[in-house]
C-alpha cells in the first residue's frame, strides 16, 4: 500500500506542475532550442531564414570575411562590442560593490526595528520600472540637464560636458538600475552576521580596517560573490540602458543582437550572438555556483 | 576622551557617508523626473511653473490611452495566469519531500531569472514568428503568454516562502479531522496561504507592467505597452508628458511594492478574519 | 480494540535507511489509557503517526475493531490526534476550530452547534467559545485541542506529547484533567511522553520503548517494580545493577548469589533458564542501609540530601557503586558520616533480574 500512495503522490505533484512547466516550456525554454537551431541557417533577404544549414552566421561573431577578395579577418566591430559590454559590465559591478558594500554595512548596523525601513528605500526602486529609471539618469546628465547645470552655475565649466551618449553614461546607467542587486544579498549575509565576532577581533588587537578585511569580510563573502553575480549578469545582457544612455553610438551586446533583427536583417547571426552571451552568462553562474558549494563546504 | 566615551564596534569609517550618499543617488533621478512633469514649460529641464497640464495631455493622448489598457489587460492576465500556475507548482515542490527531478523543475522555474532577458526576447520573436506565419494569429496573447512565463518565478517566490513557513501539523490535523484532501486545501492551506498569493500576484502584475525587452520584440505592429509607447518616444524630442506617464507607473509600482512589503511582513494572516 | 503485528517503517533507502520501527506488535484495548514512552527517537511518535494514518508502514498490519485500516488515508479513520504544539487553525476561532471534524464530516449544522456545547463545557472553555485562538493561553489552546479532537467522538484518541508545552504546574493539572476527560468519555486514549512521571502516573499500561521496538508492556508498578530489562529500569527512575549468579529458578522466583557470596531470591520472568551469570536490579528506595555484616559490605563515598529524603551513594566491595535511598524524618540525627563501612541489604522478593 505504500507504493501505491507514493505513485499517487508523484502522479498528483507532475499535474500541479504541468501548467507552469508548459507555460515555461512554451514561452521561455522552448524557443531557446529553436534559437540555436537558426543559428545555423542562412539568412533571408528581408529578415527570417532560409532552411539551408550554414555555420557562417558563428563564423561572422568574431571574424569577417572581406567583400571583395573574400580574406578573412577578425571582426574588430564585435570585438570592441564585446570588449565593451565586458569592460562595462565589470566597471559596474565594481562600483556597485563599492558604493552597495558600506551600504549594506551601513543599513545591517542599524537598530532591528528601521533596518526594514532602509531596505524597502533599496528594494522600491528596484522594483519600479528600468526604463523610467534609465530615462530619468538621461534626464540629470543630458547637456541641459542638473549636473551640467550646476557644474556651470558653480563656475566649474563654461560649457555643458557631453555625459549622455557615452560608455559613461552606460556604466552609471547600469550601476544606477543594478545597485539593489548588490545590496540585497551584501545585506542578508551582514545581517547573519555575529558581531560578538567582531568584538572578539578587537579584543585581540585588530584595527577597524583590519577587522572588515579579516573578519567581515570572509563572513559576508558569499553575499558579496551573489550580489557580484546579480550585477555583472544583467549588465553583459543589457538592452534597454545602452540603448537609452548610449544612443545608439556606444553598443553593447544586447544592442548588437537587436541589430540582427533589425537593420542587420541577419536572423542566425543575432541567434549565434544570442548564444554567445547565454554561454558567457551560464559560465558566469556555474562559476558562481562551484564558489558558493565551496563556501558551503569550508564553512560546514 | 570626550569624543567617544564608548568603543563602537560597528563604526566603520566612511561607510555612513557613502550609503546616504546612495540613497541620494538613488532617489534624486527619480525626484527630479516626478518634479519636472509638473512642469508648466515644454523643456523638462527648465523649470517655468507648476501645472498638470502634462498629465492632461497624456490622458487625452490616444496612443497613451490604447497603450495603458493593453498594458494593464496584458499585466492582469499574466499575472493570474502565473500566481495560478505558481500557486500548483508551489504546492508541488514543497509539500512533498525532495523527488526526481526536482532540481530541473527548480531550474525551469527561476530559469526567467537566470538568462538574458535579451536572449528570451530575441527566442521569443523567432518562435512566435514561425508560429504567426503558420496561423495568421496575431492578437495579444503572444504577449500574455511570454508575460506570464516570465512572471513564474515573481510569484512562486513569495507563495513557496509562505508555505514553507506553513505548518505542516495544520494540514495533518484538518485531514485527522477528517478532511478530504481538497477541503483541506480550501479550508486550511488556502486561507492560509492567501497573503503569500495576493503577494505573488502583486509582483507579477509589476513585472508585468514594468517589462521593456520582451515586449519590444514579441509585440506585432500597433501592439504597444506603456514601457514600449515611452522607449519609442525617448528618440523624439521629450516633453514632460513622458514624465508624466512616468510618475503615474513609478506611483502604481512603489504602492504595490509597498502593500506587497506589508503582506510579507505582517506574516500570519490576521487571526479571526477569515470566516 | 487497535491490533498491531509485526509493524515496521523504514525511512530512507540504502545506507541512509533508518528503520523508525522495528516488528512492534501490540494490543490496545477498549476505554484503556494507553501511554508509549520513551526517549526521543525511539520510534513512539512514529507508531502514533502510523495508528492516525499520517506514515505508511513498511509492513505489517493493523486493525481497529477488527477491521484493516492501513489502506484508508487518515480522513477516513475513527481516530483523532491532539498535537504536539496543537495545531490550532489560526484562521478560526475556537468554536470553529472545535466544530470542525464535524463540519468535515457533514453533519448537521444543529448537531455541531449542540456538540461544540458541549464540548466548550468538557473542557470548560465556553465563555472563550469566539475568541482567536492566538488569544487565549497556552494551557486553554491545549484544551481546545483537546475539545477539537474529541468532538467527533472518535474510537481512539492520539495525544503526541501534549503537555510538554505547559509548565510544571498547568501540566500536572492537564494530567488529572486527561485522566478526568477519559473517563467520562470512555474513549480509548493513546498518549505518547517521554516523561516517565506521566507515563507512571496517568497510564492503565504502559509500553516503553526503544530503538524502535516495545521492551516491555504492563501497568505502571509491574513496570516500576519489575523491569524487564537494563533498558527499562535504566530509563524509568533510578537503579541499582548487581552482578550476581543465578542458582535455581522455581517460577518466577530466582535464587541468587551475590559477589558477596551470600544468595538471596529474586524475582525473574517466568520460563528463564536457571544458571549463568544476571544483572539483578534494585531500586534505591527498596534497599537497607545497615551497619557492616549485612548482604553486601562497602564504604559510604557520599551523603546527599534531597529534603523529602537522603541519597547513601555506598562503594561496595568488589568496586560496584550502589545508591540507597532513605526518607527523611523530623529532627532525625544522621547516624552515619562519610568514609564509615556500612552494609547494604534488601528483602527476598525485591530484586529483579533482568533479561540479556
Amino acid at each position: 500500500m505504500a507504493e501505491t500512495r507514493e505513485i499517487s503522490a508523484a502522479r498528483r505533484r507532475w499535474m500541479l506542475l504541468a501548467p507552469a512547466l508548459a507555460i515555461l516550456v512554451f514561452a521561455a525554454s522552448g524557443p531557446l532550442l529553436i534559437v540555436i537551431m537558426y543559428s545555423f541557417l542562412t539568412p533571408g533577404d528581408y529578415g527570417g531564414v532560409i532552411w539551408s544549414f550554414s555555420t557562417d552566421a558563428w563564423f561572422n561573431v568574431v571574424a569577417e570575411r572581406d567583400f571583395f577578395d573574400e580574406t578573412l579577418s577578425f571582426s574588430d566591430a564585435h570585438w570592441s562590442i564585446f570588449w565593451r559590454s565586458v569592460k562595462l559590465s565589470l566597471m559596474t559591478t565594481a562600483v556597485a560593490f563599492l558604493v552597495g558594500f558600506p551600504t549594506a554595512y551601513f543599513i545591517a548596523t542599524r537598530p532591528k526595528a528601521t533596518r526594514d525601513i532602509w531596505m524597502l528605500l533599496i528594494i522600491i526602486p528596484f522594483w519600479t520600472n528600468l526604463l523610467i529609471r534609465t530615462f530619468a539618469v538621461m534626464e540629470i546628465i543630458r547637456n541641459e540637464g542638473v549636473v551640467n547645470s550646476v557644474m556651470i552655475g558653480l563656475g566649474i565649466i563654461d560649457e555643458p560636458i557631453q555625459l549622455l551618449f557615452t560608455e559613461f553614461a552606460i556604466t552609471l546607467g547600469m550601476f544606477y538600475v543594478y545597485l539593489p542587486l548588490m545590496v540585497l544579498p551584501i545585506y542578508a549575509s551582514m545581517e547573519r552576521l555575529d558581531f560578538s565576532l567582531v568584538e572578539a577581533a578587537y579584543d585581540l588587537y585588530a584595527s577597524r580596517w583590519r577587522v572588515l578585511k579579516r573578519v567581515i569580510f570572509p563572513l559576508v563573502k558569499p553575499g558579496v560573490i551573489a550580489g557580484s553575480i546579480l550585477v555583472f549578469v544583467p549588465s553583459l545582457g543589457a538592452y534597454v540602458t545602452p540603448r537609452v544612455l548610449g544612443g545608439g553610438k556606444q553598443l553593447m551586446l544586447g544592442n548588437l543582437i537587436e541589430l540582427q533583427f533589425g537593420q542587420g536583417r541577419n536572423w542566425p547571426l543575432g541567434a549565434a550572438l544570442s548564444i554567445t552571451l547565454l554561454a558567457i552568462v551560464m559560465i558566469a553562474l556555474m562559476v558562481y555556483v562551484r564558489s558558493a558549494g565551496r563556501e558551503e563546504v569550508s564553512h560546514g | 576622551m570626550a569624543r567617544s566615551r564608548s568603543f563602537d564596534v560597528r563604526r566603520q569609517a566612511g561607510f555612513p557617508a557613502v550609503a546616504i550618499t546612495c540613497f541620494i543617488l538613488l532617489y534624486l533621478p527619480i525626484i527630479l523626473l516626478v518634479v519636472y512633469s509638473f512642469n508648466a514649460g515644454k523643456s523638462i529641464a527648465i523649470w517655468e511653473g507648476f501645472s498638470l497640464q502634462w498629465y492632461v495631455s497624456a490622458w487625452e493622448n490616444e496612443k497613451v490611452q490604447d497603450a495603458t489598457i493593453r498594458s494593464l489587460i496584458i499585466a492582469t492576465c499574466a499575472s493570474v495566469i502565473a500566481t495560478s500556475a505558481a500557486v500548483m507548482a508551489a504546492l508541488a515542490t514543497t509539500r512533498s519531500p525532495k523527488f526526481k527531478g526536482y532540481s530541473v523543475v527548480f531550474a525551469m522555474i527561476n530559469q526567467p531569472l537566470m538568462i538574458p532577458e535579451i536572449v528570451t526576447a530575441v527566442a521569443l520573436l523567432i518562435f512566435f514568428a514561425m508560429i504567426k506565419v503558420a496561423t495568421g494569429y496575431t492578437g495579444l496573447w503572444y504577449l500574455i503568454l511570454a508575460h506570464s512565463a516570465f512572471c513564474i518565478p515573481f510569484a512562486y517566490m513569495p507563495i513557496r516562502a509562505r508555505l514553507q513557513g506553513m505548518d505542516l501539523n495544520l494540514e495533518q490535523a484538518g485531514a485527522d479531522l477528517y478532511g478530504t484532501p481538497w477541503r483541506v486545501f480550501r479550508r486550511i492551506t488556502l486561507p492560509q496561504l492567501w497573503p503569500g498569493v495576493l503577494a505573488g500576484a502583486m509582483l507579477a502584475f509589476v513585472i508585468s507592467l514594468d517589462d521593456v525587452v520582451i515586449t519590444e520584440f514579441v509585440k506585432s505592429a500597433g501592439q504597444d505597452t506603456l514601457p514600449t509607447y515611452m522607449l519609442g518616444q525617448l528618440r523624439r524630442v521629450i516633453t514632460p508628458e513622458v514624465n508624466a506617464i512616468s510618475t503615474v507607473l513609478l506611483a502604481i509600482s512603489v504602492a504595490l511594492v509597498i502593500a506587497f512589503y506589508l503582506l510579507t511582513k505582517s506574516g500570519k494572516p490576521k487571526q479571526g478574519d477569515v470566516q | 480494540m487497535i491490533e498491531i503485528q509485526n509493524l515496521t517503517k523504514t525511512f530512507g533507502t540504502g545506507a541512509e535507511a533508518f528503520t523508525a520501527l522495528s516488528e512492534v506488535s501490540v494490543t490496545i484495548r477498549q476505554n484503556e489509557f494507553f501511554t508509549l514512552l520513551g526517549p526521543s527517537g525511539c520510534g513512539k511518535t512514529t507508531l502514533l503517526r502510523t495508528i492516525a494514518g499520517f506514515v505508511d508502514p513498511t509492513s505489517g498490519t493493523m486493525t481497529l475493531d477488527g477491521a484493516d485500516v492501513l489502506a484508508s488515508p487518515p480522513y477516513v479513520r475513527p481516530v483523532n490526534t491532539v498535537f504536539q504544539n496543537y495545531a490550532l487553525f489560526p484562521h478560526m476561532t475556537v468554536a470553529e476550530n472545535i466544530g470542525f471534524g464535524l463540519e468535515m464530516q457533514d453533519r448537521p449544522k444543529a448537531e455541531i452547534k449542540q456538540t461544540v456545547g458541549e464540548m466548550l463545557e468538557l473542557v470548560q472553555m465556553t465563555p472563550l467559545a469566539n475568541r482567536a485562538t492566538s488569544e487565549i493561553s497556552g494551557g486553554q489552546q491545549q484544551r481546545v485541542a483537546l475539545a477539537r479532537a474529541l468532538a467527533p467522538r472518535p474510537k481512539v484518541l492520539l495525544l503526541d506529547e501534549p503537555l510538554s508545552a505547559l509548565d510544571f504546574k498547568l501540566r500536572k493539572e492537564m494530567q488529572i484533567e486527561l485522566k478526568r476527560l477519559q473517563s467520562e468519555t470512555g474513549i480509548t486514549f493513546v498518549f505518547v511522553t517521554h516523561d516517565q512521571e506521566e507515563a507512571l502516573t496517568m497510564s492503565d499500561r504502559i509500553a516503553v520503548m526503544n530503538e524502535g521496538q516495545i521492551l516491555q508492556i504492563g501497568g505502571p508498578k509491574e513496570i516500576y517494580d519489575h523491569p524487564a530489562e537494563r533498558f527499562v529500569a535504566d530509563f524509568i527512575g533510578e537503579t541499582n545493577f548487581l552482578e550476581a549468579e543465578l542458582v535455581s529458578v522455581d517460577g518466577e522466583v530466582a535464587e541468587t548469589r551475590l559477589p558477596s557470596g551470600k544468595t538471596i531470591s529474586t524475582r525473574a520472568a517466568s520460563g528463564r533458564a536457571g544458571a549463568g551469570k544476571v544483572t539483578v536490579a534494585v531500586r534505591p528506595e527498596h534497599a537497607l542501609l545497615e551497619p557492616p555484616g549485612a548482604l553486601i559490605d562497602g564504604k559510604l563515598e557520599n551523603i546527599v540530601y534531597f529534603g523529602t529524603d537522603t541519597h547513601y551513594h555506598v562503594m561496595l566491595d568488589g568496586g560496584a557503586r550502589f545508591v540507597v535511598r532513605r526518607q527523611n524524618q523530623p529532627d532525625a540525627v544522621e547516624a552515619y558520616t562519610i568514609g564509615d563501612a556500612v552494609g547494604v541489604s534488601f528483602n527476598p522478593g525485591v530484586g529483579q533480574v533482568l533479561r540479556d
